[in-house]
């Protein structure tokens, strides 16, 4: 875990952090709408230059909307878009500086390799030299050199997926957009081609702008996370600071997975707060940092990452920070196991326990009596 | 920019539709022209269409044309989903290569050769077997079936190849022999599409002209023949009277057509949300 | 399976015995000899003794031989093509751009676009070309609002000319040109566009390098089902063209049914067809690739 004054830094790689830093991308106060349907409603952003900013969020909330709009391809009903500095409004996505790999990779089914790659090239005019040895550049960098003759229907689902890469960077964008760059790959080659699309990137030092619903890529693929719900941009944040500080329900229970209980707040000192949850048999007692509350104080929510639950069989010995449960399902799932532990107040918890041992000696069984504890950092309190 | 691209194709749209329909309204709006001359205007009258219904030249050969149509378009839905069925679900079989050409063969082959072959045919077997005895409703009838079962046919076949076939497997594995599967399952799935083969067929054969010719014998000449002869002659405003009378009952029955596939669609939709409001 | 067996036998052999053998005489009566009879043709096969060594085999290719002697014949079969390209062109020119405006309109218009443009085909073909007469005539509407407009003085001559044929073969093909044109055009992939227009491409540019070509197998089927029927159209050009118009179709029926010659009309015949046969196969083709799908 890392230490608040860790996340407030403003070193080289964090410019946001950095209030003089000039923003690259500067999205100002941009809603869209359709007919009758609001799909991105007042959203302001600045990324920075060589990101990798990721757009979380369901379908349907508004992050490919967003995306469209910074390639050209939808203007916005209110509000401002700057790249580099310069104001986007009216041009249309072929003079803008900006370039995008789709979702459904979008290779021109009738051309091949090269030329879906040099395509780009083709429409500034330049020399067919020219042309060629940026092509056979671009194929090396993304290891298709050999491939440079086939047809996109003679590639496999990885393939076409770096030679639209390779398509969209030949250019030299200013920006790469991604819509859901990994979506059609199967898991093992997504988890291989997510470390390859950031050394990639490090390399070239593109920005990029990914769209993804996929929680885990957005953490494993970016610099910072904008987390969108409804149209709006509800936190934006580094990995880290969106899984372990959310600042609301949605965010925490959109990004991994959380045990949540309704509280009432009892008492406030300056470094804890002492809350009663009517579902816990103990009171919640909370490590107050700036980075783990956000939330008007009368109604709350605390929150728990189930990997952040112990289990004992003996009753631990505090006076707070701990309740008792019964397991009902216990799911082996390899690497770690995932309990659901039923309090006597009727509530389900989820904890999960890392598989250290292959052989667990004094195993916890179901229909077990255990009792759950967690350290006073680890609860966070956020609104409803 | 997209204001410019949407005139552009609003454009294309206005000259192509006025293209297709201009020369048929000023088919309508003559037909109720007083004058003799077709294209000079004369007043209002629907004196061509009491005309029309004196000539029992015309009316005889509608009836019969409406007769042929009709049953050709049976005997072509019949055959035309059976060779559709096969086309579609039996896979490979012996000499489909044949099969699947002589489906599609008809549907380009110019009229003459098809019917020219047709009345050697109908000549040669007479003078061999003595069947068909002249010519006449029956052999034009037989022409008509051979041209349309390929159309039906083709209708068959693109629903059938769009239908799941899972339906049909699932019916198999519940214990439906083939031939039920097909009365409960597919006949029922695929009816819109035999309705519009059968009319499709029905207006192919009500429409012929070239093919009726050759086939027909002394006494049995088709409503298209008989405007033929009328209009080689020039135009006649009778005729129009007759066009606006068919173009009305086409329009009219796309018209109805077009209303019970809304109606279905509607109460689809309401029947839809019913079904997830009460989740 | 017997049912399965009937189920294609019904088809299969309707159409050997009214499709396929028809055209197996059609081959046999174009090498024999007229006769003034009925049929007035020889038969092929002659038993002039009682062994079989004495049957006589009577192949004249005479028919064909006449075809090829009287220019008449080629003039026709050049012209019949030519005609044809002609109007499939322009069949091309106005239909693609209908298809295309269709299969771009909101999804909600595109089936009544799409119904408006398969209507006037329920409706009945010859008046559709004869309403084409009241429109080309000098004294027609055409003439009449040139006239009125000022643009021409005195009327000119449109009707029975290669021009209303051109005219009448394009507007009653139409629907089989735009069909296969917006099936086509409206399947294809529309991000395929935003990725050449993300690429630097112009609207018009990307029409020429993406749009256009993959919308030939469009075009391709289109142009067939126009180009195969028109060569051998009759009532077109019986109606709307120049009386002494050399087409194939019209040559074939004024033989068959005016000068009563069955060989010679089914030389013509077998010769449109010999012509025709290539395209027809190329159709084939293309439509079975249609519908068994991509590889």
């Amino acid at each position: 875990m890392a230490s608040s004054s860790a996340l407030e830094s403003a070193g080289p790689g964090r410019p946001w952090n950095d209030p003089a830093a000039e923003p690259y991308i500067r999205i100002e106060r941009v809603s869209k709408s359709f007919a009758d349907f609001v799909a991105v409603d007042d959203v302001s952003l600045n990324i920075y230059r060589s990101e990798l900013f990721c757009l979380l969020g369901g379908s349907g909330c508004g992050k490919t909307t967003l995306l469209r709009m910074l390639a050209g391809f939808e203007e916005p009903s209110s509000g401002k878009i700057f790249i580099d500095g310069l104001d986007m409004s009216g041009i249309p996505p072929y003079e803008r500086p900006v370039n995008m790999m789709f979702q459904s990779y979008a290779l021109f089914p009738h051309m091949t390799v090269d030329q879906n790659v040099g395509f780009g090239l083709q429409m500034e005019n330049r020399s067919r030299s020219e042309i060629a040895d940026r092509v056979a550049h671009m194929l090396k960098l993304v290891r298709l050199s050999e491939f440079g003759k086939r047809k996109p229907d003679q590639l496999s689902g990885g393939q076409r997926q770096r030679v639209a890469l390779a398509r969209a960077l030949i250019k030299q964008p200013k920006l790469l957009l991604l819509d859901e760059p990994l979506g059609a790959l199967d898991r093992k080659l997504r988890e291989h081609t997510q470390f390859e699309l950031v050394n990639l990137q490090e390399d070239l030092g593109v920005t990029f702008v990914v769209v993804t619903h996929d929680q885990e890529e957005a953490m494993t693929l970016s610099s910072r996370i904008g987390v969108m719900d409804h149209g709006k941009i509800v936190q934006v944040g580094t990995p880290q600071e969106i899984y372990e500080s959310p600042r609301s329900r949605f965010v925490a229970e959109f990004v991994g997975s959380v045990n949540l209980f309704a509280g009432q707040l009892t008492a406030s000192e300056p470094d804890r707060l002492r809350i009663t949850c009517p579902e816990l048999e103990q009171p919640v007692h909370v490590d107050v940092d700036e980075s783990s509350v956000a939330a008007p104080l009368t109604a709350l929510w605390v929150a728990i990452r189930p990997e952040k639950i112990q289990l004992s069989v003996q009753p631990p010995q505090a006076a707070a920070n701990w309740t008792r449960g019964l397991v009902k399902e216990i799911a082996y799932q390899g690497n770690l196991s995932v309990l659901l532990i039923r309090l006597p107040s009727g509530k389900t918890v989820r904890v999960t326990r890392p598989n250290v041992w292959r052989h667990e000696e004094e195993s916890i069984t179901w229909e077990q009596e255990v009792y759950l504890h967690w350290h006073a950092s680890s609860p966070l309190v956020v609104s409803a | 920019m997209n204001g410019k691209r949407s005139l552009v194709r609003l454009s294309f749209l206005v000259f192509g539709f006025a293209f297709l329909y201009i020369p048929i309204l000023s088919l309508v709006f003559y037909s109720f022209n007083k004058s003799r001359l077709v294209t000079v205007w004369g007043g209002f009258s629907t004196e061509w269409y009491g005309r029309l219904f004196e000539n029992t030249q015309i009316l005889d050969a509608a009836w019969l044309s409406l007769r042929i149509a009709a049953i050709n378009a049976t005997g072509a839905t019949i055959l035309g989903t059976l060779a559709g069925l096969a086309l579609a679900r039996f896979g490979r079989f012996r000499g489909r290569t044949l099969f699947a050409g002589m489906i599609t063969a008809p549907l380009v082959m110019p009229e003459v050769i098809t019917g020219l072959s047709l009345l050697l045919l109908f000549v040669a077997s007479e003078h061999a077997f003595g069947w068909p005895e002249g010519r006449g409703v029956s052999t034009i009838t037989i022409a008509h079936i051979t041209l349309t079962l390929s159309y039906v046919a083709v209708i068959v076949q693109s629903r059938l190849s769009s239908l799941d076939v899972s339906l049909e497997e699932a019916a198999m594995d519940l214990g439906a022999r083939p031939a039920k599967v097909f009365l409960l399952i597919t006949l029922p799935i695929i009816s819109p599409a035999l309705v519009s083969g059968w009319l499709l067929a029905f207006t192919i054969s009500l429409d012929d002209l070239v093919i009726a010719s050759f086939v027909s014998g002394p006494g049995s000449s088709t409503l298209p023949m008989v405007i033929f002869s009328k209009v080689r002659l020039g135009v006649s405003p009778d005729i129009n009277a007759l066009a606006t009378i068919m173009v009305s009952l086409v329009t009219l029955g796309v018209l109805i057509a077009g209303f019970v596939m809304l109606h279905r669609d509607r109460a689809r939709q309401r029947d839809m949300q019913l079904a997830l409001g009460s989740d | 399976m017997s049912g399965r067996t009937a189920v294609i036998a019904l088809p299969y052999l309707w159409l050997l015995l009214f499709f396929v053998i028809p055209f197996v005489i059609v081959l046999k009566i174009s090498f024999s000899e007229t006769q003034i009879a009925m049929p007035p043709y020889q038969p092929l096969l002659q038993w002039a003794g009682e062994r079989l060594a004495d049957i006589r085999l009577n192949v004249n290719f005479g028919n064909f031989l006449y075809l090829f002697e009287d220019r008449l014949y080629l003039l026709a079969l050049v012209n019949s093509l030519q005609v044809a390209t002609v109007s499939t062109l322009l069949a091309l020119l106005i239909g693609y751009p209908l298809a295309y405006a269709i299969a771009r309109s909101d999804p909600r218009w595109r089936g009544i676009l799409l119904m408006l443009v398969i209507l006037p085909f329920w409706t009945s073909f010859l008046l559709r070309v004869y309403a084409w007469i009241g429109i080309l005539k000098n004294n027609g509407l055409l003439n009449n609002f040139l006239l009125w407009l000022g643009v021409i003085d005195q009327p000119i001559v449109m009707l029975q000319t290669d021009f209303a044929t051109y005219l009448g073969i394009v507007y009653c093909y139409l629907p089989f040109m735009v069909m296969p044109l917006y099936a086509n055009l409206e399947k294809m992939d529309v991000t395929l566009l935003e990725a050449a227009e993300d690429l630097g491409c112009r609207p018009l540019r990307a029409f020429a390098s993406i749009t256009l070509p993959l919308s030939l197998p469009g075009v391709v089927a289109g142009c067939m089902l126009v180009f195969i029927p028109a060569v051998g159209e009759y009532v077109i050009p019986a109606l709307l063209g120049p009386s002494d118009s050399l087409m194939i179709g019209k040559v074939l029926w004024t033989e068959f049914f005016n000068n009563r010659d069955w060989p010679v009309a089914s030389a013509v015949a077998i010769v449109l067809l010999l012509i025709l046969v290539a395209p027809i196969m190329y159709f084939q083709r293309a439509q079975g690739r249609e519908s068994g799908g991509r590889r």
